[in-house]
């Protein structure tokens, strides 16, 4: 479970000028925003626009073509589940859609009581012995309907 | 204390791994390592013996205290034991360069690097200096392993002979196919392998700086490379002359095509660049660079220490050398296994890998990622061979093989392709961009059982669309699994007719 700092602008500028200085900064910048507020906020892009001096539009660009960058916190635990081809051969789409009915959500939302943001993810390189997923980063192979039920039982 | 090998690639922790490590804690003394790649029987550990090394699998942590009461640690314990790893079939039968040192080796331990042969390739290539390693390169007959098989040896003279304020070694450890896992492995089990290889790419062409783009899907090879990373600069293996810097994907499939990795490299949206320019000539920040794939760079130590004639001497027709090919999706015994090009998807799948999991036939397979054909049965006798796979409207990609049984739907895998491709474009060309959205519907039709015939015909043209006006093999390739699922299981995409035969 990771633990998030609250989203403050000066916060945001530190992290800001700890990556601003390195060629093609863009990437290692949102990804440090990210670990620090658990997602890139609409209020970071401008900060992020006048570090990189390039233009608002241009970053909203940049944070919307990559699919892991989030708009919103998520919630306590990340569940991301594979989705992909290796995994499909062996139950992947069963499997996420017993994730989605148990937690009640779509991909890309977060269970109503706030503690499990479900992800899809197109392979973790696990694909010998999926279904797989990341549970907070840890792995897990072998996924079946019933050892999701055990895995998200351990969640609160 | 006795000396247990337990593995810390990410396969096997997703399987237990770590709770078999602490069981046995002060029983032995253990060495994480990577992977064999033998997936089906991870956990699997290692017992050092006067005889060698001695392994036991699928061991779960609750097996430990019996395995340890039956003589664990001498080798003797019969329960899960499967005797010296190397003659294991499915290691046995391989030909392992590139992973030589993978799952043996702890992956962080300079020693046990140069210990299994590390650095004698730098050596060599010091000695033979940049023109003639280019020249060894280009004679060993390497091609990239990230998909598209251009000779390294040509890319490297290219950029060698360039002019450039500054050159650049990339590494594309993007990994984005499904079924693929090697570059991982080798982030995990033999970073310094990768190191090495950029050196003396960076010798070879006089490159100053190098980077080493890998997905965010890989939060423990990324951790594990860093920390290499540090290692080798604070042994001045990285010095001021030639430095290494990770950079991490952000969940794009198409950062994996090599321009689109440049521009995320640079720190934009990665939107395709239209070629030429060449990134040889005008690459990172606009000067001369190498991207190769981390397989192609990993294996270069091999070939510079042993000779190009002798990796040129394996393999089939102009592919050279080996191939790490992954086995992945519903087979028995998925893992790694390299080999000299030339084996049949037949021996790979059946008897290799044992057939499915599910222990039904085996009914399609994908080779080559997302954008990989689905091969029939009877396309079983195609070799693994850049030309054989292009004869038959195929790809070896970077070697990911996905098996599928009778329970695969092919109309909902072609439907998937095209929806990958709507999901993954990056938007610069329409026929990738718009084509896959009306691809997607177009398969939604047939399955809802409209105008199958007209439909059919409408995808077919579609993907000669993409096929031929696309800017990248993204779009470009998609019609291959597309394709292939319409010609070789065209039942598939007349559910109303099957229904009735059933
Ligand atoms: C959509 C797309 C995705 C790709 N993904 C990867 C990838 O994940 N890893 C990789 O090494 N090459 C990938 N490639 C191939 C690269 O464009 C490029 O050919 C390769 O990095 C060159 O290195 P090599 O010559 O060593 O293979 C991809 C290509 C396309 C069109
Ligand atoms: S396809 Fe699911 S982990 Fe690779």
């Amino acid at each position: 479970m990771a633990n998030y700092e609250p989203w403050s602008e000066d916060r945001a500028r530190e992290v800001i000028a700890d990556h601003v200085n390195t060629e093609g900064a863009a990437l290692p910048l949102l990804h440090a925003l990210q670990a620090a507020f658990g997602c890139v906020p609409l209020a970071a892009e401008p900060l992020v626009a006048s570090a990189l001096n390039i233009s608002r539009a241009e970053v909203h660009g940049i944070v919307s073509f990559y699919h892991e960058f989030r708009r919103t916190v998520p919630g306590r635990h990340v569940l991301r589940v594979c989705r992909a081809e290796a995994c499909q051969a062996v139950g992947a789409d069963a499997v996420g859609a017993h994730v989605r009915s148990a937690l009640a959500v779509d991909w890309h939302e977060t269970s109503a009581d706030g503690a499990v943001t479900l992800e899809p993810v197109f392979c973790l390189g696990l694909c010998a012995t999926g279904p797989s997923a990341l549970l907070d980063g840890k792995p897990v192979g072998r996924l079946s309907p019933a050892k999701v039920d055990r895995m998200l039982e351990t969640l609160s | 204390m006795t000396r247990i090998f337990v593995p810390r690639d990410v396969a096997a922790l997703a399987v237990g791994a770590d709770d078999v490590a602490e069981a046995l804690v002060g029983h032995a003394d253990l060495v994480r390592t990577g992977s064999r790649g033998l997936f089906w029987l991870e956990p699997m550990i290692e017992v050092e013996t006067p005889e060698g090394r001695i392994a036991y699998g699928p061991v779960e942590a609750s097996d430990i205290p019996a395995l340890l009461a039956d003589g664990l640690l001498t080798g003797s314990a019969q329960h899960l034991r499967l005797g010296i790893p190397e003659h294991i079939p499915f290691l046995a039968r391989q030909t392992r360069l590139t992973f030589a040192r993978c799952g043996i080796v702890d992956p962080l331990s300079l020693a046990d690097y140069r210990a299994h042969g590390g650095f004698e390739g730098l050596e060599k290539a010091r000695a033979l200096g940049p023109v003639e390693t280019v020249a060894t390169v280009l004679a060993s007959g390497l091609r990239g392993r990230g998909g598209a098989g251009f000779p390294t040896g040509i890319k490297w003279k290219t950029v060698a002979e360039a002019k450039g304020a500054r050159k650049f070694i990339v590494c594309n450890a993007d990994e984005g196919d499904s079924g693929t896992f090697a570059d991982r492995m080798l982030l995990e089990g033999d970073p310094f392998s990768l190191i090495e290889g950029m050196v003396i790419a960076a010798l070879a062409v006089g490159a100053s700086k190098g980077y080493v783009y890998t997905r965010s899907e890989y939060p423990h090879g990324i951790a594990t490379f860093d920390k290499a990373l540090g290692i080798a600069r604070a042994a001045g293996i990285l010095n001021a002359d030639f430095d290494i810097e990770q950079r991490v994907g952000a969940g794009a499939y198409v950062c994996g095509e090599e321009t689109s990795l440049l521009e995320s490299l640079e720190g934009r949206r990665g939107q395709v660049r239209a070629k030429p320019p060449l990134p040889a000539h005008k690459g990172l920040f606009g000067c001369p660079t190498v991207i190769n794939n981390l397989v192609t760079l990993a294996t270069v130590p091999c070939i510079l220490r042993d000779g190009a004639a002798a990796y040129q001497a394996i393999g089939m027709g102009r592919s050279r050398g080996t191939m790490p090919i992954q086995l992945a999706g519903n087979i028995r015994h998925g893992g790694l296994f390299e080999a000299g090009f030339g084996v049949t998807l037949d021996e790979l799948v059946n008897d290799i890998g044992g057939g499915t999991l599910s222990g039904e036939p085996i009914r399609a397979v994908q080779v080559g990622g997302p954008l990989g054909a689905y091969f029939p049965p009877a396309l079983f006798d195609t070799p693994f061979d850049y030309e054989a796979f292009a004869a038959k409207d195929g790809l070896i990609g970077h070697g990911g093989v996905v098996v599928f049984d009778g329970t695969v739907d092919m109309a909902r895998q072609a439907r998937f392709a095209m929806e990958f491709c709507t999901v993954e474009s990056c938007g610069k060309c329409t026929p990738c961009r718009i084509g896959s959205v009306r691809g997607v519907e177009t398969v939604d039709k047939i399955l809802a059982g409209q105008n199958i015939d007209a439909n059919l015909e409408l995808l077919r043209d579609l993907c000669h669309t993409m096929k031929f006006g696309s800017l990248c093999a993204l779009g470009g390739f998609i019609p291959y699994p597309v394709l292939s699922a319409m010609n070789y299981f065209p039942e598939d995409f007349r559910p109303a007719q099957r229904l009735a035969v059933e």
